[in-house]
């Protein structure tokens, strides 16, 4: 039941996951999940509280890592290249996985330095090289406009949509291959909502985009393909019009019309 | 009435709190009045710069100056590395359950609560006889240079007695730091050296400054472990290798109230040492009110 | 079949609610439509009246319906199976409108012809007024029953009313060449059988949807589908 075809389009793959189990300790969380995530593509991660979808978008990153006692068993691989495994270095695997936090984390710095940050651990030095990747990093977050006259000032002065902007751009500024987003909107208003979710449709365009939320209604808007999470295992993964108009599985039905039991 | 009966317990709280604040104001104001009326008028800079003369009986007190600042610099150059980095491996390495951070964490503790004098025969018996003659025997060919009390050996001991204070403050500042940073700064590609000089350090300075501050006026003040490792009555000469002797303000200040031959002389030189160390003391502590004040400023921002 | 309660049960009750309504509708109909047949069979031009003021119901009952999908579609946000439910109704209520106007127009003409005498007695006109009834009430059920099954043996009977009316058309032509006094009553009959006839198309709408709503899949117009009709 958890082997999912990809969904109809033919799309290029760019995330190709396969038999992904994670465990905290001795008890699962996720898995075995079999998936494969289309290019350029905005997929949305669904499901009840405690279902493993945030499990399962940190494991693309490898931020499971950083968790205490997490054991990772299976496959995951970008572009074909497998990014668990001995051998491969985990700091390289966010450098091309991008991720956005469900709370926006500015650092305490300008905002410049928030941005250039990704850049200068990656060790870029030339001034010039920095400063134009910003520029490019906060015109597709979209928020150029708004603070190209004040990038010395502190980021934690910004708005709160704002700063959720800004923590986009500080992921994109090192051109990520895919951005995963942890409900990107839910500490926010309508307005800032919308803005986000026009910015994930423009993502969309250049990155490989991976959206966990919560509000059906955004996955509805905003994404390409859905997978519904449900108590550790991938119930059902399609194309967003199958899940919202005609899914295959009972559990898929029951949870998208809100008959939660 | 109930109202009524409320009322009055609320007054005599206050009322109660209010003359033990007054009571504890009253007693600060009578010492200082009492050092600053006695000690004021013979504080001159010739009192500052000169050296003591007549058996401590004239001149100033220019080399216990001089040997507190020594002492203080030293010890501070030796406990901030060691306290500091023990802080970052116990809160950003170490796995929290493990046995080997509950021991440290318990070692660190039990250090705190080591009293003065302790920390005194500990460096006596470690860095004097231990170290120093070892080194002597290495370097000199048993002649004795650092086998005796010397500046770097009461430095040292003092580092290990506010070891704790700074190793305590920094933990604190570095867990203030919140965990989404750091979560930030590693799905950015950082690895975690990178996220603890470049995210978490100058977040936590601060606080790390505090502790450092902290330490420093304790090591200002502390007399008992310096009189087996390093501390003189009385030297001609200031100290001007790592192991010559020193004079310090605290010592002096027992000095000339115990061993003057003539008290009413050296009566004005005390009011006037204790005077500078207290001064000493305050600066101290408001150089840290200073510091922690302007970098909250600096990092200051709307905590969304 | 599961059934499986929405969470929040005002929701719930407004689905069941939306049901009630469009089976009253729909029951309403099937009235409109045997009292037409009846008050031709009985020449009952009184009954004949009724049937036509009882659509008045009907008109006012689609109104109703059509307000309250609006009214869910807006606060609900509906998906998936009630997405399906919702705009299926809004489509069958078209569907069962129009045949109200139809039982009507039958109606119209019975009031016509119980001004003359009898033309012929009447075999097939009944037979094929019970079957379009069978139709529309079968319909109905499959739609309560959730029974995709049921209404495509609704949609397969189609073609029995078809050729019923081919036959009534013939008989009736040769009554017109015969006579010419013949003629005014015959096109009457010739009009009843095709409003009948037209009734049974809009239960085979209505089947059509029901197979939408319960499967997902969009079986109506199967010759002029991208994929042929194979979905």
């Amino acid at each position: 039941m958890n082997s999912q075809p990809a969904p109809d389009t033919p799309a290029r793959i760019s995330l190709s996951v396969s038999n992904l189990t994670v465990c905290y300790g001795a008890k699962r969380a996720l898995g075995p999940v079999n998936m494969e995530i289309a290019e350029k593509h905005v997929t949305a991660l669904i499901g009840p509280s405690g279902c493993g979808k945030s499990t399962f978008l940190r494991s693309l990153n490898r931020m499971n890592d950083l968790v205490l006692g997490c054991r990772v068993e299976g496959d995951v691989r970008l572009d074909g290249q497998p990014i668990y495994g001995s051998g491969v270095d985990p700091v390289e695997v966010r450098r091309r996985v991008g991720m956005v936090f469900q709370k926006s984390n500015p650092f305490p710095k300008t905002i410049f330095e928030n941005v250039a940050y990704g850049l200068r651990i990656g060790g870029m030095r030339d001034r010039g090289e920095i400063a134009g990747r910003v520029e490019h990093a906060l015109g597709q977050a979209a928020l150029w406009d708004e603070v190209k006259g004040r990038l010395g000032e502190s980021a934690l002065g910004l708005s709160g949509g704002q700063q959720q902007r800004l923590c986009i751009a500080r992921a994109l500024a090192v051109e990520p291959d895919v951005l995963l987003m942890d409900e990107p909107a839910s500490a926010l208003d309508p307005i800032a909502t919308a803005h986000i979710e026009e910015l994930i449709h423009e993502l969309a365009r250049d990155y490989t985009v991976v959206i966990v939320t919560h509000n059906m209604q955004q996955a509805a808007r905003v994404s390409d393909y859905t997978a519904f999470f449900y108590m550790g295992d991938l119930v059902e993964f399609a194309s967003t019009d199958t899940i919202f108009t005609h899914p295959s599985q009972p559990r898929t039905e029951d949870y998208v019309t809100g008959r939660f039991g | 009435m109930k109202l009524r009966r409320r009322r009055l317990g609320d007054v005599t709280l206050a009322l109660a709190s209010g003359l033990a604040v007054a009571l504890v104001l009253l007693i600060v104001v009578v010492i200082l009045g009492d050092v600053v009326y006695h000690g004021a008028p013979h504080m001159t800079l010739g009192f500052l710069t000169q050296a003591p003369r007549d058996g401590m009986t004239a001149g100033g007190i220019f080399p216990a100056i001089f040997g507190t600042v020594a002492l203080v610099v030293l010890m501070t150059l030796a406990v901030l590395p060691a306290g500091v980095a023990t802080a970052i491996y116990l809160s950003e390495y170490a796995n929290p359950g493990s046995r080997v951070t509950r021991m440290v964490r318990v070692a660190v503790n039990n250090l705190a609560g080591v009293p003065s004098i302790v920390f005194g025969l500990f460096g006596l018996g470690f860095f004097v006889q231990f170290v120093g003659a070892g080194i002597d025997r290495a370097l000199y060919g048993g002649q004795r240079v650092f086998g005796q009390p010397a500046l770097v050996w009461a430095a040292l001991t003092m580092a290990v007695l506010t070891l704790p204070v700074v190793i305590v403050a920094t933990e604190e500042a570095l867990s203030a730091v919140p965990r989404e940073l750091r979560l930030a700064s590693a799905a950015l590609g950082a690895n975690r050296l990178q996220t603890i000089v470049r995210v978490v350090l100058p977040q936590a300075l601060p606080g790390i400054l505090t502790g450092a501050i902290l330490a420093i006026s304790r090591g200002a003040g502390e007399v008992a472990p310096i009189l087996f490792t390093g501390v003189a009555y009385y030297l001609p000469k200031l100290p001007r290798s790592l192991h010559d002797q020193f004079m310090q303000l605290g010592y002096h200040v027992y000095v000339l109230s115990t061993q003057s031959p003539d008290v009413d002389a050296t009566r004005p030189i005390l009011y006037a040492t204790v005077l500078v160390l207290l001064l000493l003391t305050f600066a101290l502590n408001a150089a840290a009110v200073v510091v922690r004040s302007h970098m909250r400023r600096r990092f200051a921002g709307a905590t969304s | 079949m599961r059934v499986r309660e929405h969470t929040d049960q005002e929701f719930e009750q407004e689905l069941r609610h939306l049901r009630e309504q469009l089976l009253l509708m729909g029951s309403h109909v099937e009235g409109i439509i045997g009292s037409s047949l009846r008050a031709l069979l009985e020449r009952d031009s009184v009954l004949a009246q009724r049937a036509i003021e009882a659509d008045r119901v009907v008109d006012r009952l689609e109104i109703e319906i059509d307000s309250l999908c609006l009214q869910i579609l807006a606060r609900r946000q509906p998906v998936a199976s009630d997405l399906r439910f919702v705009t299926m109704v809004l489509k069958a209520v078209t569907d069962i409108e129009r045949m109200g106007d139809l039982g009507v127009n039958i109606s119209e003409r019975v009031l016509e012809l119980n001004r003359e005498p009898p033309l012929k007695p009447y075999v097939d006109l009944p037979r094929m007024a019970d079957e379009t009834q069978m139709m529309l009430r079968e319909a109905l059920d499959a739609f309560v029953a959730k029974d995709a099954d049921r209404a495509r043996r609704v949609i397969d009977r189609d073609q029995i009313i078809d050729d019923l009316y081919a036959q009534i058309f013939r008989e009736l032509l040769t009554y017109m060449m015969e006579e010419a006094k013949n003629v005014y009553r015959a096109t009457r009959l010739q009009s009843i059988a095709k409003y009948l006839e037209r009734i049974a198309d809009h239960a085979t709408n209505l089947a059509e949807l029901v197979v939408f709503m319960v499967k997902g899949s969009d079986i109506r117009h199967p010759d002029s589908r991208a994929d042929g009709g194979k979905n």
